[in-house]
């Protein structure tokens, strides 16, 4: 009974976060909003049993990587949006693609029944560390340069011009 | 009990919210946080598969595209600065020497 | 009997001189020039030498070189075929033809071109030999094609002449409407008698006996007749001929009178067995012949140019030839034919002759008095004049009279033919001492205030004047192969080539009546000396008379001096439609407006496209994000609308 409740109440947060996103005009709202949505992402997660998911998304994305859009917001001092027009193509196409995109999903995806419990602890940590380390390590090894290749380019094209 | 297809339906609004805010937004840092929301619903469609499928390598995944989405993030917004050092705007609109 | 070498001498000479002629002397030029033609003349006196031992049936002898083409049942070979006839041909071909090379070593000798020139009479004479000696239609219709390339290029010869050039394609595109008479000829006889060699065409067109009234052999007949016009310049395609002149005098001499001109007779006389079971055809050959006759030697009466007298009266003369194959009297024709050949040459060659000692001047009313100056030429053309105007001995008189004849007595003949030839005859004679009077006799008429010519007249060079003393001895005695029984000879020559025109069931051949040819006979002589009287009076006793006539004819001699319009009328029928139609329908509408315009319609509808394509490249990433959503929306729906079906 706490399931449904806890997903719903979460559900709409996420969507309201998420046009709370499109609508504010500051980027540090926008950015702020994107992080309640990913709080609510994790807990999600967590409702669907992905308890190292959800630990992560917290620490990662959540911790990390908005961090960063934060600091790079304050560091270029954004302001308000302007108001240009620089493309009705954007409009004329891209929003009724993007509800045609969306109503499909929707429709396609909420044919499907199949429940899911909570509490149903399908990812121990152990197990997905032995998945990461020996099936997937190829995958795992080519993240961890293309990491550092990340490093080395935002080094690079961040540098300030001596 | 909760369908999986709530969470399913849950991403998808998700990613048209993220592509429509792609489109309208001015701002090119708002431009990469709707890919963010974007990379953030494909990633509940992973967990939510691996759950109804009861396979872990869902959750594998949804790791690796936090590890890309945050090396994107990155170097994009170095990009992003560099950008900035140049062209002194953040509206993607003012960026446009491709024209033909 | 290696029957091949005859063709094949000249045209390696002009193979030889075509390609490397320009870095030969002129001596090396000259050896290459004569010596192919002078080896294919005695090849063919060897040839007849063999013929004459031939048994009577292994007549006619075919050789064949070489297959060219077989498509079913239908086969055409590279053969020559050797009978009465041909070799009659190729004897003349090659002898009067070798004469006017040595001539034009003497002629052409100053003149720029010299490898070309006899590079291509070479190769004129080659394609001339194949069609004499053609085994079928096919081959000779090569020959044929081949003398009119090679007349349209030495017509042309000085080509930098606008009316040398013009002339040339005169004479080609002429020639081209004949033959275009001659391939359907062609075409009908495939689908009648399913072949092309004279082997087989005759005796299937022998066993179809004679038409009472048209039907496909007086249809093939009248085709070919049509191809003949237009070569042999009969009318109403006669029209290039006077142009030709336009050609060095050599070339008139050898193409436009003795050989390429008389391949329109060869080949009517050839195809007898057709023509001999289609009376209706014959007629219209006869009239054809006997009009272009009278025609003709009108218009040669009325000219100033001495070449285009000769020119009128070669088309006069071929009509003489003409009308006797139409009265099925060929070997009448072909007698013509050969002493023609000589007279006429020596006539040209002669004219060239004269035209060089007075250093190019051609208007006969430039000249007068040359007999003194010019010796030899005045004595050979005297020759010459005295055997086309059909005086008694000459060979013409004999070859003239037989034609005459046979007008009147022969069973497709009448008298109105007889008539109508006599009195040409009387014109010939006038128009022909008339260029002689005014030639060599009276004074030296220089044109106006130009006396420099005056001191440079001189004889020609021997090498110019052997060919003619030879040809004034031929003009002379060789009629006497043909004296007719009448007056106490034995016809040989009739004789010798009626093998070749008796084929089966013909329209049969009257018997002579002696003292009737003996009458006629003497008419044509009378009608010759009354026009050599006319002549006399007009041009050498009382000079002052041709203008008063001139003038009291006013009207009528305007056409006759302009050859009737006839050239105007065909450019205003046929030429500038034709030229208009081309400029404003096909340049213009066509090729133009439509090809040229389509292309262009589809480079800028490229364009246009390409300029609506551009405008997605708007540098704007939002717009390009608008396009990816709308490509992936497009996508996906598609997927699942295959996915749901």
């Amino acid at each position: 009974m706490l399931h449904p409740i806890l997903f719903f109440v979460f559900a709409t947060l996420c969507v309201a976060a998420a046009v709370n996103l499109l609508a504010q005009k500051h980027p540090i709202n926008s950015a702020l909003s994107l992080i309640v949505v990913m709080v609510s992402l994790s807990v999600l997660y967590l409702l669907l049993g992905a308890e190292f998911v959800a630990a992560v998304q917290v620490i990662v994305y959540a911790g990390a990587i908005m961090v960063l859009f934060i600091f790079v917001i304050m560091l270029l001092n954004a302001g308000e949006e302007e108001h240009t027009h620089g493309s009705r193509v954007a409009l004329l196409l891209g929003l009724p693609a993007v509800s045609l995109f969306a109503g499909l999903m929707v429709w396609v995806l909420g044919r499907r029944p199949g429940g899911a419990h909570l509490g149903e602890f399908l990812g121990p940590t152990k197990e997905i560390a032995h998945l990461l380390f020996r099936d997937f390590l190829l995958p795992f090894e080519v993240t961890s340069v293309l990491i550092l290749i990340a490093i080395m380019g935002a080094v690079v094209l961040a540098r300030r011009e001596p | 009990m909760v369908p999986i297809s709530y969470y399913l339906v849950l991403s998808a609004i998700l990613f048209g919210m993220g592509v429509l805010g792609f489109l309208v937004k001015r701002n090119v840092i708002t431009l990469f946080m709707s890919i963010e929301l974007m990379l953030n619903a494909v990633n509940l469609a992973f967990v939510a598969f691996a759950t109804q499928w009861n396979a872990l390598s869902g959750h594998v995944f949804v790791f690796f595209v936090m590890v890309v989405a945050a090396a994107e993030a990155a170097v994009g917004l170095a990009i992003i600065i560099a950008v900035y050092r140049t062209r002194q705007t953040l509206n993607p609109d003012r960026v446009d020497l491709l024209k033909l | 009997m290696n029957l091949w070498l005859i063709p094949l001498l000249p045209l390696a000479g002009a193979l030889l001189n075509g390609l490397f002629g320009r870095r030969f002397s002129r001596a090396g030029v000259t050896a290459v020039a004569l010596g192919f033609p002078g080896a294919a003349f005695a090849w063919s006196l060897w040839v007849a030498a063999q013929f004459a031992r031939l048994p009577a049936a292994a007549i006619p002898y075919s050789e064949t070189l070489a297959a060219w083409m077989q498509a079913g049942a239908f086969r055409v070979n590279f053969a020559f075929y050797l009978d009465q006839l041909s070799l009659v041909m190729i004897l003349v071909v090659t002898g009067v033809g070798f004469l006017i090379h040595v001539y034009s070593v003497g002629y052409m000798a100053h003149e720029g071109g010299y490898y070309r020139f006899f590079s291509y009479l070479n190769l004129f004479l080659f394609f001339m030999l194949t069609l004499v000696l053609a085994d079928n239609y096919l081959l000779m219709f090569v020959g044929w094609e081949g003398v009119g390339l090679a007349s349209y290029l030495l017509i042309g010869f000085w080509f930098q002449k606008d009316s040398a050039s013009a002339a040339g394609k005169k004479a080609f595109i002429v020639n081209r409407i004949g033959d275009f008479g001659f391939l359907l000829g062609m075409f009908l006889m495939v689908k009648t008698f399913g072949s092309l060699s004279f082997g087989e065409v005759f005796p299937a067109a022998a066993n179809l006996g004679v038409e009472g009234s048209a039907g496909v052999l007086t249809a093939i007949a009248l085709l070919l007749l049509l191809g003949a016009c237009g070569k042999s310049a009969q009318i109403p395609l006669h029209v290039w001929l006077p142009d030709a002149m336009e050609g060095p005098t050599p070339v008139s001499a050898l193409i436009h009178a003795a050989t390429m001109v008389t391949a329109g007779v060869y080949m009517v006389a050839r195809s007898s067995p057709i023509y001999s079971r289609a009376p209706e055809a014959l007629m219209v050959v006869a009239i054809v012949g006997c009009l272009t006759a009278l025609f003709a030697a009108t218009i040669g009466m009325a000219q100033n140019d001495i070449k285009r007298v000769l020119a009128y009266s070669t088309i006069s003369q071929l009509g003489y030839m003409f009308l006797a194959c139409g009265v099925a009297a060929y070997s009448a024709a072909i007698f013509h034919l050969m002493t023609h050949a000589f007279f006429k040459a020596l006539l040209f060659l002669g004219a060239g002759s004269v035209i060089h000692a007075l250093s190019g001047e051609q208007d006969m009313r430039h000249m007068g008095g040359l007999r003194r100056k010019v010796p030899w030429t005045f004595a050979t053309m005297t020759v010459a004049t005295l055997a086309i105007a059909g005086t008694p001995l000459f060979s013409g008189f004999f070859s003239k009279d037989e034609i005459l004849w046979k007008a009147y007595s022969s069973p497709q003949g009448s008298p109105v033919f007889w008539a109508v030839a006599l009195f040409t005859t009387l014109l010939t004679s006038f128009y022909m001492f008339r260029l002689w009077f005014m030639t060599f006799f009276g004074e030296r008429r220089t044109p106006a205030g130009d006396h420099t010519h005056e001191d440079h007249v001189h004889e020609s060079p021997p090498v110019m004047l052997v060919p003619l003393v030879i040809l004034a001895v031929l003009s002379a005695v060789g009629g006497y192969v043909g004296v007719p029984h009448a007056l106490g000879g034995h016809n040989s020559f009739a004789q010798f080539l009626a093998p070749v025109f008796a084929t089966g069931e013909e329209v049969a051949v009257h018997v002579a009546d002696a003292g009737l040819e003996r009458l006629l006979t003497f008419l044509s002589v009378l009608a010759a000396v009354l026009g050599f009287a006319f002549a006399w009076v007009l041009y050498c006793k009382r000079p002052e008379l041709p203008e008063r006539i001139t003038a009291a004819l006013g009207g009528l001699y305007y056409a006759v001096a302009n050859k009737y319009f006839v050239d105007e009328g065909y450019q205003a029928v046929f030429v500038r439609p034709v030229v208009e139609g081309s400029t404003e329908i096909l340049w213009r509408g066509i090729d133009v407006g439509l090809i040229d315009d389509s292309v262009n319609q589809a480079a800028a509808g490229a364009r246009g496209i390409s300029g609506a394509v551009r405008k997605m490249q708007s540098g704007n990433l939002r717009s390009y994000a608008g396009w990816v959503a709308a490509g992936a929306a497009a996508v996906l729906a598609y997927m699942f609308w295959v996915g749901t079906r």
